[in-house]
């Protein structure tokens, strides 16, 4: 029976991969074939994951006993390759394979026509496959194997339309300073292999719980594992190639950089929880981190004009949330805000991909009233901003909730500091996302724009989108609304519980009445504001804008972080600066000696072939002076007495 | 049979001279035809070695010259352990690939491929051998061949660069041999499977000496920060196939070197000088990673990532444990594929575009797609992509090292990030963008034989990536009698 049940766990990670190859290898040439298959194997994938939580659920979350394979040995080395299946899983397959079926659908019409579209069903493909495994992965080194194939799928997803100069510089920024924070996660797991001799979560979650390994090596790994997390969720300080990452087409934005592998920082964090509670000064790290992020990627959403970077800043601003939450002890909470996250933000991407579908364009600037237009779309967006803003009843409300009461019980400076920014973020939240519903579905249509190759089909007149797009959107908005029902009693905390050792459980917080009604009229004011300046237009936003100039401006320069990294760091620093020193030490001192041996030999040769020169007189001449010159030394040596 | 797999290649040599000049078509053929053979040999003993079985195999003995002198003799003694078995395996493999790619070559074709067969007999010899002396005659053999190609065949200052290579080369073994015939007096025989069993006891030469000629003549061919110039000079000059076999199984020489010799042979003394190697070779990582990033010619480029990646099999063999010395040899398995590979490739697009200056390219993905995707494979494998051959090396490497430098480790960790930056910036460069005008005539790979080198290169690559353990059990089998002697 586990067997046959763990055949059905690998065949979720499994179905796309095959379809990746399938497509590949043999369906090159037939597009329409290769998005069935596509969406055929992450529809399998989906029906299995709900099996998987079906049966997690009446095991309340306890993981499944499935043995890990042998993937490489070598002496003292063995590198398992299993699959890990518990309650924590089972929510992230449905998460991950929910969202991708939602973008697989939509995909077929947002990408249709586009010349390499086998190309971008086989990236999703492997894609899914990546994530999944990522997902499953009962050891660390498996998960970070997983971890850089996601990052290789982004980097090419990213990079699809590899010929505009931007999606190529895009994709190799999100890569390499992505690879940045993963190469502390591969630290973190040679330490702990080193120390432990094992890479199985599992035994390292035990390991740690019980005191086994020392607290010193314990924060140095949960630091760079968390390392790790920082680049993959955007994190601060290097959050920065996630906006920059808008430059995949729009389905890649929703499944990749909303809902999805952003969330596997978040989720690898969330799985190592009990590493992580062993040592308090890692958890403050994650706290103070998060709550930063959140703040930070909030200001700067506030400015941005382009609808996707408002929804990307929103979406590193969220997962500061999660982190946040983990950082103060919230793990059911994180794990709960990262699932409502998923749904309303894939909901949000898609939207925005549909009104660029008609306008042509992602700047709001050139949108607005597209509400009359757009219903649907206007309806699902306006139901994915409630939720985002938190909202009563939407999904985020709940979650943000359990996240900010979590930081108040945490209590301490931490605590507090990490509760008042999240409360700040609300408000902010909610200001930034119903500005960009004003402004792109309020007013009167500006006209949008015409971009070639964009997959874009900008014309006069704005129109809905084709139902194949707006299904999704509107099964995405199901739940949007509901799934934040799913711990009013504490039954998902139960099913995530199951994946913990049963001394860290949580018991469920409950819905702290006042503090949920502050944070709503919190949001609300945000809105309000929102309303006031952009759709009634009491207030003047250019007005704003003048009067607070110098912060503007820096919010519009997105703190400038690009600037001091790109500009300075790697531009003068490394590639300018040191690397042009080592590449002319090169040359002339490393090179430069072995030229110069070279040059010295050929020198000494040309003085001794200049002494060889055939000429008897010459020779007789050196014979003659040489005898003198030994006999003088001599007689100088040995004076005649 | 490995004699016959030795001297194959020499024998198409032969037979290539005989072939008359008016059909310029046959050498090609030929060598095609005794490489495969030689491939199929080599696959043949790397399967059938027996992995139960500790010692050298496939062995050939015989004595060549009696000297009255002391008993010393010099003899003809070959054999296969895992190590050498993968290394054969790898010659051979991208020798056929070597071919594939010189299809095209117009200029006076048999004495081209003569030199590339003489080669790969030089190259199977310095692997097999397990008599010093003999292992010396190999490893001069390529010498003047590689003078020939590059200065004959290559491109650039080829006679600056071929005479480079050589006087460079002749330097590291006029060390080695001084190295050699100090061991052989002092442990009294040339025969390394003696050595081995016997080890070396008294010292009328300190063993430190031995040890530092016979590394320093393997650190020239790895090559190894600061000794590592010629390469950039000689790969960018010579021909396309040169820089397949010269970057995937000469510079293997230097590494089986060390590990056979140094500290096969004269593992006390290694001990000395393990932190010495590791530091060198996270030294090579990080330096050779930062030249990279500032070239603009493609084999310029590859040619520095290379002493960046060998760095990373001298840290493994200064770990001086079963993990590092496995680690290091699949590091140079797998450098040799990918590093081979990414030669092809730039080949490919030099044949077409006559220029391998990355700010002149651009935008090529568009002409030529499959191209691009091969480069891009090759690429990511070299930045060390899981499931692609590059990683297996680097991650057992690092595993072995770690517990004994965990400090240097970490540094040459950081070697993955700026692989990351070089190759990603590189493909970014040549293939993305908008297309240029200048390059609008050029078209995708078309002939077979450039199809075969691509699709034979990324199908090895990917085979070693997603299931190593076939290549590891193998060279298992050569590292666990050297490592359980380090004690």
């Amino acid at each position: 029976m586990d067997g046959f049940r763990e055949g059905f766990a690998w065949a979720i990670f499994s179905a796309p991969l095959v379809s990746f190859a399938l497509i590949l290898l043999i369906l090159r040439r037939y597009p329409r074939q290769a998005g069935y298959v596509a969406n055929l194997a992450v529809l399998i994938g989906f029906v299995l994951s709900i099996w998987a939580l079906s049966v997690e659920i009446s095991r309340d979350g306890a993981a499944m006993p499935f043995h890990a394979h042998q993937w490489l040995h070598a002496g003292p080395l063995t590198i398992p390759f299993g699959v890990h299946l518990d309650g924590f899983t089972a929510v992230m397959l449905v998460v991950v394979t929910s969202v991708s079926l939602m973008v697989h659908f939509y995909s077929q019409a947002y990408m249709d026509g586009d010349e390499h579209y086998v190309q971008f069903f086989a990236y999703l493909s492997l894609f899914t496959a990546s994530m999944t495994g990522l997902v499953l992965a009962d050891n660390v080194l498996m998960l970070y194997i997983f971890w850089e194939l996601v990052g290789i799928c982004s980097y090419l997803l990213i990079g699809f339309w590899y010929h505009r100069p931007a999606a190529a510089a895009a994709a190799k920024k999100a890569f390499i300073v992505t690879r940045f924070g993963d190469m502390w996660f591969l630290a973190a797991v040679l330490l702990i292999w080193t120390k432990t001799g094992t890479f199985n979560i599992a035994t390292i979650q035990e390991a740690a719980h019980a005191g086994m390994i020392s607290t010193a090596v314990i924060t140095l790994f949960a630091l760079g594992v968390f390392a790790g997390a920082i680049g993959k969720s955007a994190q601060f300080p290097l959050h920065v190639w996630l906006p920059d990452a808008m430059e995949g087409p729009t389905p890649v934005s929703a499944l990749i950089h909303a809902a999805t592998m952003v969330a596997a920082g978040v989720y690898l964090v969330a799985r190592l929880f009990p590493v992580f509670e062993a040592s308090q000064g890692a958890m403050d790290v994650v706290a103070i981190v998060g709550a930063a992020t959140a703040f930070i990627a909030a200001t700067i959403g506030v400015v941005m004009t382009d609808i996707k970077r408002v929804l990307a800043y929103s979406t590193i601003s969220q997962l500061g949330y999660m982190m946040l939450s983990l950082g103060v002890g919230g793990y059911v909470a994180a794990i709960f805000h990262l699932l409502n996250h998923a749904f309303f933000k894939a909901l949000l991407f898609l939207g925005s991909g549909s009104v660029s579908h008609t306008s042509g364009t992602f700047d709001m600037r050139k949108m607005g009233g597209l509400r009359r237009a757009m219903p649907w779309t206007y309806a699902t967006f306006v139901i994915g901003s409630l939720s985002l803003a938190g909202i009563f009843p939407f999904s985020g409300f709940w979650s943000k909730d359990e996240v900010l009461l979590g930081a108040w019980d945490r209590g301490g400076w931490v605590g507090y500091l990490a509760f008042s920014l999240g409360m700040l973020v609300v408000f902010l939240t909610a200001f930034y996302i119903f500005r960009a519903v004003f402004i792109t579905f309020h007013g009167e249509y500006r006209g949008g724009e015409r971009e070639a190759g964009h997959g874009a089909h900008g014309s006069g007149t704005p129109h809905e989108s084709p139902w194949i797009m707006v299904g999704p959107l509107v099964l995405l908005a199901v739940p949007s609304v509901l799934s934040g029902f799913a711990n009013i009693n504490g039954g998902f905390g139960t099913l995530l519980n199951g994946a913990l050792p049963p001394a860290l459980r949580e018991a469920h917080l409950g819905v702290n009445v006042g503090l949920a009604a502050f944070s709503v009229v919190v949001g609300l004011a945000g809105v309000g504001l929102a309303y006031l300046t952009y759709d009634l237009q009491v207030v003047s936003a250019e007005a704003l804008g003048r009067t607070f100039r110098p912060a503007y401006v820096f919010l519009w320069n997105k703190w400038f972080m690009d600037e001091l990294y790109e500009g300075i760091l790697v531009r003068r620093v490394l590639y300018g600066g040191v690397c042009a020193g080592l590449a002319w030490f090169d040359r002339t001192a490393v090179d430069g000696a072995v030229n110069g041996a070279g040059a010295t030999a050929r020198f000494a040769g040309s003085m001794w072939r200049r002494v060889q020169n055939g000429q008897i007189q010459a020779y007789g001449f050196v014979l003659v002076g040489g005898a003198v010159i030994i006999a003088a030394i001599a007689l100088l040596l040995n004076p005649v007495r | 049979m490995l004699t016959i797999a030795i001297f194959l290649p020499t024998l198409a040599a032969l037979v290539i001279a005989l072939t008359p000049r008016s059909r310029p078509d046959l050498p090609r053929a030929i060598a095609l035809v005794f490489s495969l053979v030689v491939l199929a040999l080599a696959a043949i003993m790397f399967v059938s070695l027996d992995r139960g079985f500790q010692g050298f195999q496939f062995t050939n003995h015989v004595t060549w010259v009696r000297t009255s002198l002391g008993g010393f003799s010099f003899q003809y003694y070959v054999g296969l352990d895992g190590i050498s078995a993968a290394l054969v395996l790898l010659t051979a493999f991208l020798n056929v690939v070597a071919v594939l790619v010189s299809w095209g070559i117009a200029l006076r074709p048999k004495e081209y491929f003569i030199w590339l067969l003489v080669i790969e007999s030089g190259v199977l010899g310095v692997f097999s051998s397990l008599d010093l002396l003999l292992f010396f005659l190999f490893w001069e053999v390529e010498l003047v061949p590689m003078y020939l190609l590059i200065s004959i065949w290559g491109s650039g200052r080829k006679e600056y660069s071929a005479t480079k290579f050589v006087l460079y080369t002749v330097a590291g073994s006029s060390f080695m041999i001084v190295g050699i015939l100090a061991l052989g007096f002092t442990a009294h025989t040339f025969e390394i499977p003696e050595i081995m069993r016997n080890g070396v006891r008294e010292a009328a030469i300190p063993l430190g000496f031995i040890f530092f000629a016979l590394f320093s003549g393997f650190a020239v061919k790895l090559p190894m920060f600061p000794l590592h110039t010629w390469l950039p000079d000689a790969h960018t000059d010579a021909p396309t196939a040169v820089s397949v076999i010269l970057a995937g199984a000469l510079l293997k020489m230097g590494g089986y070197g060390i590990i056979r010799l140094c500290v096969g042979l004269l593992p006390q003394t290694a001990h000395d000088w393990g932190l010495a190697i590791t530091l060198l070779g996270a030294i090579g990582v990080v330096y050779g990673a930062l030249v990279t990033l500032r070239q603009t010619d493609l084999k310029r480029l590859i040619a520095y990532s290379s002493v960046s990646h060998m760095g990373f099999v001298l840290i493994g063999v200064g770990a001086l444990g079963q993990l590092g010395l496995t680690g290091a040899t699949v590091q140079m398995v797998t450098h040799g594929l990918v590093t081979g590979m990414l030669f092809v490739m730039v080949g490919l697009v030099y044949e077409r575009t006559h220029t391998r200056q990355i700010p002149e390219l651009g935008g090529l993905a568009r002409q030529m797609p499959w191209i691009a995707a091969a480069f891009v494979v090759a690429g990511v494998a070299s930045l060390g992509l899981p499931m692609l051959a590059g990683f297996v090396g680097e991650v057992v490497v690092f595993l072995g090292a770690f517990s004994k430098y965990a400090a240097t480790t970490i540094v040459a960790v950081s070697g993955v990030v700026l692989a990351a930056g070089y190759i990603l910036w590189m493909l970014q460069r040549v293939f993305f963008g908008p297309p240029k005008e200048q390059w609008a005539h050029l078209g995708d790979a078309r002939h077979w034989s450039e199809w075969l080198a691509m699709g034979a290169m990324t199908a090895s690559i990917v085979a070693v990536g997603i299931y190593p353990q076939w290549i590891i059990d193998a060279i298992d089998h050569g590292v666990v009698p050297i490592a359980s002697r380090l004690g």
